[in-house]
């Protein structure tokens, strides 16, 4: 029962305030404005003899980008109400990352071994320890479940997936 | 009535086996899309587009089109059976559907949600199909300053009726500008902003955008929800049908009023789902049984679903006859239409009549055909949703993948579609629209092009879009929409001040 409570206070916890994180995107946004003003201005942002060059347009843009995350970035910190309004608590959030951090590393095993075998094992793992099945079901889902991508991607529609670069399934001759 | 014998060779097109099978995968396709959390119209047709490309553009258009439809009737489903809106524009059927499924009646929600979303999306196709083609004639008088103040009211449009802040819908507008820069600059062909990445070349394909900022930030933001699914059962029998369509008749104004919005709405780039806001609301304010919105009114089913559905259909108008997408979904549409080598523009009328009528007669039956499949079939959908999330949440990302490893074969763009994931999720969480910065990655080559050879007509003049009547007037409405905010406070003001 206790430590039912402290979880349940834990989970409670904001991770980060909703306005750190606005000020955190405004910045970021800020960021990557200049960047775009930055090298529009070094490819050249003003009229060449045959017209407007290439950093002409862009140009603005970084700007536009600039003057409204700066705006944001100032409603954000003088903002009062709701500052200190939690982004997201941290029991949510925990949820979040094991779908994202998973996400991540399935995406760098499609590397090595390929869309199919990859993403079986990625279904066949989210199931077994998030969704408490028992390991058979995890691995007949996944299989199946890519066995019919197979079907549908290499032989009807004839569009191959990346295979990786071991290619386990080099075996079935697609 | 040029429109309609052009249209009975649009149904010769339409009905060949082929297209008809077409059609209904695309519909069931689309429901069931609709119905999970995690893929929506947006990103359901760009996940398949890529199987599109061998295919006739027209058979291709038909069944994506179709997928479109079938989302949104999909949509309705889950939030009046779970409480859990499957896409954003039907959050405002919860209000009043779900009360109804929770006393028994969600048969008489559905049928209801169906009838009207069939309704509006009905009378948007005969305004598309007499309004298109003016149009577009219309539009074939345009010079690139003409089409850039098309594109400026576009934008100006998102800025000013946007709800949020308009900062806000400006950061993200010009962050999908500045990602559609990446690359090789169209004109010159420079290379602009890819720092020496080989890989950046192509830029930034907004196909892996939308489905990694609608595909797996929704995904995440599902599971930050921890999504439960306690769903009411959904009976349907022939006699609640008739029942309901019984009934139906008594909200004609209601109806009428919701197809007007939807189909304004649609078709300046407001979308779908303020729409249908907007028209639960009027509705609520305008009907005699307003206190008792929100407690299981079938009026409130009616309004929000007439409006979402017109505005969805309608927003294909001016991505037909301008080239201007209204809405997300309509801008991936016409991302296809650049991959089966058609140029979208007003010329599309003249040069591929085919496969525009094809297309404006497919949404006719698309319609038609949707509404029979999902009133015989909600079941089954529903059960969908009975699929533990643990189950769907692996799958959907795995398709996800798929799609965004499809559009170009390449390896970055899964990584791509991640971090557009990532942002789609912050950005939802902090009220930054998605949806401008989609348009703006679409549109940015063309509007930038187009606002280029303006410039180079003029020698740089910015005067030339007040050149002449019809760009100066295109050009001042933008601008009334910018800043609509602002003008909107201040007639308040005057209001307020004057009695006193």
């Amino acid at each position: 029962m206790d430590n039912n409570q402290r979880t349940a206070e834990e989970s409670d916890r904001a991770s980060v305030s909703t306005r750190s994180v606005e000020i955190a995107v405004a910045l970021i946004l800020f960021t990557l404005g200049a960047i775009v003003v930055y090298d529009s201005y070094r490819l050249g942002s003003k009229w060449a003899s045959d017209g407007p060059q290439s950093g002409y347009f862009p140009f603005y843009i970084g700007l536009l980008i600039c003057i409204a995350s700066v705006v944001t970035l100032a409603q954000a910190v003088r903002a009062k109400s709701g500052a200190g309004k939690p982004f997201v608590l941290w029991g949510p959030f925990k949820r979040v990352l094991t779908v994202l951090l998973p996400a991540a590393l399935y995406v760098l095993c499609i590397k090595f071994i390929g869309i199919y075998v990859a993403s079986a094992i990625y279904i066949a793992i989210f199931m077994i320890w998030l969704g408490k099945y028992s390991w058979w079901k995890g691995i007949a889902v996944g299989v199946v479940i890519n066995a019919i991508f197979f079907m549908m991607f290499e032989v009807w529609f004839k569009v191959p997936l990346f295979k990786g670069e071991l290619n386990p399934l080099s075996f079935l001759g697609y | 009535m040029v429109e309609l014998s052009a249209l009975f060779d649009g149904f010769a097109v339409v009905l060949t086996p082929f297209n008809l099978l077409l059609m209904m995968i695309g519909i069931v396709l689309g429901v069931v899309i609709g119905v999970l959390p995690g893929l929506g119209g947006a990103n359901g047709v760009a996940i398949l587009l890529p199987l599109t490309f061998t295919m006739p553009p027209t058979s291709a258009i038909i069944m994506l089109s179709c997928i479109y439809w079938g989302a949104l009737f999909g949509g309705a489903i889950t939030s009046i059976l779970f409480n859990i809106p499957g896409e954003p524009w039907s959050v405002a059927t919860t209000f009043d559907g779900y009360p109804m499924a929770q006393q028994g009646r969600a048969g008489e929600a559905l049928t209801a949600a169906f009838t009207s979303s069939f309704v509006g999306a009905f009378v948007a196709v005969v305004m598309i199909t007499f309004l298109a083609p003016l149009v577009a004639q219309f539009a074939l008088k345009f010079g690139p300053p003409e089409f850039f103040s098309v594109y400026l009211l576009t934008f100006c449009s998102f800025i000013g009726m946007g709800k949020g802040s308009p900062w806000k819908t400006l950061a993200s507008m010009m962050l999908g500008f500045a990602l559609a820069a990446v690359g090789m600059d169209t004109v010159t062909g420079q290379l602009r902003l890819n720092f020496g990445f080989i890989e950046l070349l192509r830029g930034f394909d907004f196909l892996i955008a939308v489905i990694g900022l609608f595909g797996i930030g929704e995904i995440l933001l599902s599971m930050e929800e921890g999504l439960k699914f306690s769903g009411k059962t959904a009976k349907i029998n022939p006699k609640v049908v008739f029942e309901t369509w019984a009934k139906l008749p008594r909200y004609w104004l209601t109806s009428l009023r919701s197809c007007a919005i939807g189909c304004w709405m649609g078709i300046t780039p407001g979308g779908a789902t303020p729409a249908s806001f907007m028209s639960y609301g009027v509705a609520k304010r305008m009907s005699r049984d307003g206190g008792k919105f929100g407690t299981g009114q079938l009026e409130g089913v009616v309004a929000p679903e007439t409006a979402a559905h017109a505005a969805g259909t309608s927003a294909l108008l001016p991505m037909l006859a301008l080239g201007i997408p209204g809405s997300p979904t309509a801008a991936v549409l016409l991302g296809g239409l650049l991959i089966w080598g058609l140029q979208p523009g007003p010329l599309l009328f003249v040069e591929q009549k085919d496969f525009v009528w094809g297309l404006i007669a497919s949404m006719y039956l698309g319609n038609i055909a949707g509404l029979i499949i999902v009133l015989t079939c909600v079941p089954l959908f529903a059960a969908i949703l009975r699929i533990p999330f643990s189950i769907i949440a692996p799958v959907i990302i795995v398709i996800c993948a798929i799609g965004a490893y499809t559009v170009h074969n390449a390896m970055l763009d899964i990584w791509l579609m991640l971090l557009f994931g990532v942002i789609g999720y912050t950005f939802k969480k902090l009220d930054y629209p998605l949806a401008p910065l989609v348009l703006a990655l679409v549109l940015g080559d063309r509007a930038e092009d187009s606002f280029r050879q303006s410039m180079i007509i003029s020698q740089g003049d910015v005067r030339v879009f007040f050149s002449n009547w019809l760009v100066g007037g295109i050009t001042a409405l933008a601008l009334l929409m910018l800043f609509w905010p602002l003008i909107g406070r201040g007639l308040a003001h005057v209001r307020t001040v004057r009695p006193t």
